[in-house]
């Protein structure tokens, strides 16, 4: 076969396969974010931390309660996504009517609280959580992790599932109306204001869940989320804020070229994302799927 | 006559001045700056400001001190520029006169120059950069716990030793990932190594998998981790989900602190090689200061750059004490090097005229789980690195106060 400038087709399709893995978490991260800023206009800092809660979360359900990975997975999300209800209920539902930008200075805040309350109780340094399904398989060009295969599987499976939802159902076109016009959807005796606090608490649990994902194979810290939260932004800019199908093909799509930036130049690999996102910027401000509001 | 006892008394005041004890400002002001909230903030941050503490406090059980020694703190975010930033306002503003510990090296080469500047002191404890005892040394700046040459010396050569002749390195990208990669590919290559490769990823990184396929397919004997801190465990973890270990690579562990064994738990981190200047199980005094160290920081054990962090200023306070005076940082340091150095923790010691505290190094293993008897019993002892041998040698680091 080709060599493509002096790397093997093997290590390439190496490559691309992690960048896909990784994109998995970008496009679950991104999806989150984007259904709380489609419907509620909430620009979500905190969806860090509440990443990172998730991953704690799992955590600490195995070692308190003796819950294993494959019972967090379904407890963990509920339970942070409760946790997201209360918030959106007693805080960020009294700023619907202002600014953006409170929404996003209350919910930056929150996350440097939750981060700096982690890190006071547990350290910096990480905790351990074990693999659930260790090994793997040879795939002739690389060793894929089961447990690799099964983050895809699932994101892709969550996200498409997300979308139809969001697009496809009744509730969904809810959902959407709602975000058009919030006080004829009232008239017609639908709940808005239920609604909302339930769509930020669905997408504080996709949050949750990336970072059950996420426990066995990154360390599970306090900055975890910090360290991921800004790429994510980039992520959705770039797909177009609000966008659902942008937010998932973007997550993956940047997964795979960042990926292959850490083949051909690793220095830039943490870059090449803002670089994108300045040109998607530049050519197209409202983002690759986003329409102009 | 009353003139003459005026101008007598007014000669012997001006007389009198420059031998008066003379704190600048009147305190002795110690400023701890690290990692307080990222990657590095449990090997150093709030242990380190609670280590320079206790060693004011055991200081001034003994000997009688001056009464107003003061300790502040800050973050640096791992972030030279910020770093910088606090640094000279400390200097300029708030009479700090000695800076302690500032692991990152980027920073630490950022303050080393801002203190030479100032003429102050600065301890270091939780950088690596070998620089600052090469070319980067000053008279202010002593380098107290370890460096990359002396882990690259202890770690590097027992991998060579045991087989492991070639090499890939995994290397953060920032001045303390380089000087460590420099150091330990000199170490391989002189023990008759190869490094046949080397990738270095972005500061602070999350997903190694990517670099770790490619450490994979250079085929190298070992792949060498460059990085520390989280990173470290993350590389760590990741190379176990990718069958790496199984598939006949080894890792080593170039810098692995304690506290990041412990994050990797011993199933996982069992059998890794690494070189440490201090470990808490070792002797009565560093379990009896492991022990206060715990109570106040969260059931951790103390790590070699807080240990560093206490025998640093502890050494310091002695020489200030003696010397009378902190105003010139550069005598200062001069007065910490011609003292031998003692203490509970480390022991009895010297300081080389390029700044470079001397000390044994030891090599351990990391536990199997089967082995330790407990959390925080981690490592057996492989060997000891005679002081003599554990640093770079004195004519070898380029450093301009070295006379060749």
């Amino acid at each position: 076969m080709f060599e493509l400038i002096g790397v093997p087709p093997q290590a390439l399709f190496g490559q691309l396969l992690l960048g896909l893995i990784n994109g998995a978490f970008y496009a679950l991260l991104s999806l989150g974010l984007a259904v709380i800023f489609g419907m509620l206009n909430v620009i979500n800092f905190a969806h860090g931390a509440q990443y990172m809660m998730g991953a704690f979360g799992a955590w600490m359900l195995l070692q308190y309660v003796g819950i294993p990975y494959w019972g967090a997975l379904l407890v963990v999300p509920v339970i942070i996504g409760a946790t997201g209800i209360i918030l959106e209920r007693l805080l960020l539902a009294r700023l619907y009517h202002l600014d953006h930008l409170y929404g996003l200075l209350l919910t930056f805040g929150l996350a440097l609280i939750f981060e700096g309350l982690f890190r006071k109780q547990y350290g910096s340094s990480g905790l351990p959580y074990a693999n659930p399904i260790p090994g793997g398989t040879n795939l002739g060009f690389m060793f894929l992790p089961w447990y690799r295969g099964w983050v895809v599987l699932i994101s892709i499976v969550v996200c498409l599932a997300t979308w139809f939802m969001i697009e496809k159902t009744k509730l969904g076109s809810y959902l959407r109306a709602a975000t058009e016009n919030p006080t004829l959807v009232r008239a017609f005796g639908i709940n808005v204001p239920r609604m909302m606090t339930l769509t930020y608490g669905f997408g504080v649990g996709l949050a949750a869940l990336a970072g059950v994902l996420a426990a066995p194979i990154y360390s599970v810290n306090p900055i975890m989320g910090s360290n991921l939260i800004i790429v994510v932004f980039a992520v959705v800019v770039i797909g177009g804020m609000g966008s659902i199908m942008g937010s998932i093909v973007t997550g993956f799509g940047l997964g795979v070229i960042e990926g292959l930036t850490k083949v051909f130049y690793p220095e830039a690999s943490n870059t090449v994302i803002f670089i994108i996102m300045a040109i998607v910027l530049m050519l197209r401000p409202a983002g690759l799927f986003g329409t102009p509001r | 006559m009353r003139l003459k006892t005026l101008a007598l008394a007014a000669a012997a005041a001006v007389a009198a001045t420059p031998a008066m004890a003379q704190y600048s400002n009147d305190t002795i002001k110690i400023g701890v700056m690290n990692d307080q909230s990222g990657l590095y903030a449990d090997l150093s941050g709030q242990g380190s400001v609670w280590a320079a503490r206790r060693a004011v406090a055991d200081f001034c059980k003994t000997t009688k001190c001056h009464d107003k020694i003061e300790i502040v703190f800050a973050d640096h975010q791992n972030k030279p520029d910020i770093g910088s930033t606090t640094v000279r306002q400390w200097f300029d503003v708030d009479n700090v006169d000695v800076v302690v510990d500032v692991p990152t090296s980027s920073v630490a080469l950022a303050v080393n120059n801002i203190t030479k500047e100032k003429n102050k002191v600065f301890l270091v404890s939780g950088a690596a950069a070998s620089d600052l005892t090469g070319k980067a040394c000053t008279p202010n700046t002593v380098h107290w716990t370890y460096d990359t040459w002396a882990l690259a010396n202890g770690t590097g050569n027992a991998v060579v030793k045991t087989g492991g002749d070639t090499w890939f390195f995994l290397t953060a990208d920032y001045a303390f990932g380089h000087a460590l990669e420099r150091d330990t590919a000199a170490v391989v290559e002189k023990s008759g190594g190869k490094v046949v490769g080397r990738v270095r990823h972005p500061f602070p990184g999350q997903d190694f998998s990517s670099f770790l396929l490619q450490a994979q397919s250079s085929k190298a004997k070992i792949i060498g981790l460059a990085n520390a801190g989280s990173d470290t465990t993350n590389s760590i973890k990741q190379a176990a989900e990718f069958g790496i270990v199984q598939g006949g690579q080894k890792l080593a562990g170039l810098l692995v602190f304690i506290t990041d064994v412990h994050a990797l738990s011993l199933k996982v981190a069992q059998g890794l090689i690494l070189t440490e200047a201090w470990y808490w199980d070792q002797t009565d005094a560093n379990r009896a200061f492991s022990a206060e160290f715990e109570k106040a920081n969260k059931g951790n054990k103390p790590t070699m750059v807080q240990a560093g962090v206490y025998s640093a200023v502890y050494h310091y306070l002695k020489a200030v004490h003696e010397l009378k005076s902190d105003a010139d940082g550069a005598a200062v340091v001069a007065k910490m090097k011609s003292m031998p150095t003692e203490d509970a923790l480390f022991g009895k010691g010297q300081i080389r005229a390029d700044g470079r505290k001397i000390h044994d190094m030891y090599l351990y293993e990391v536990k199997s789980p089967a082995e330790s008897k407990g959390p925080w019993d981690y490592y057996k002892l492989r060997a000891t690195i005679p002081a003599a041998e554990a640093f770079r040698p004195l004519d070898q680091g380029d450093c301009p106060l070295v006379k060749k």
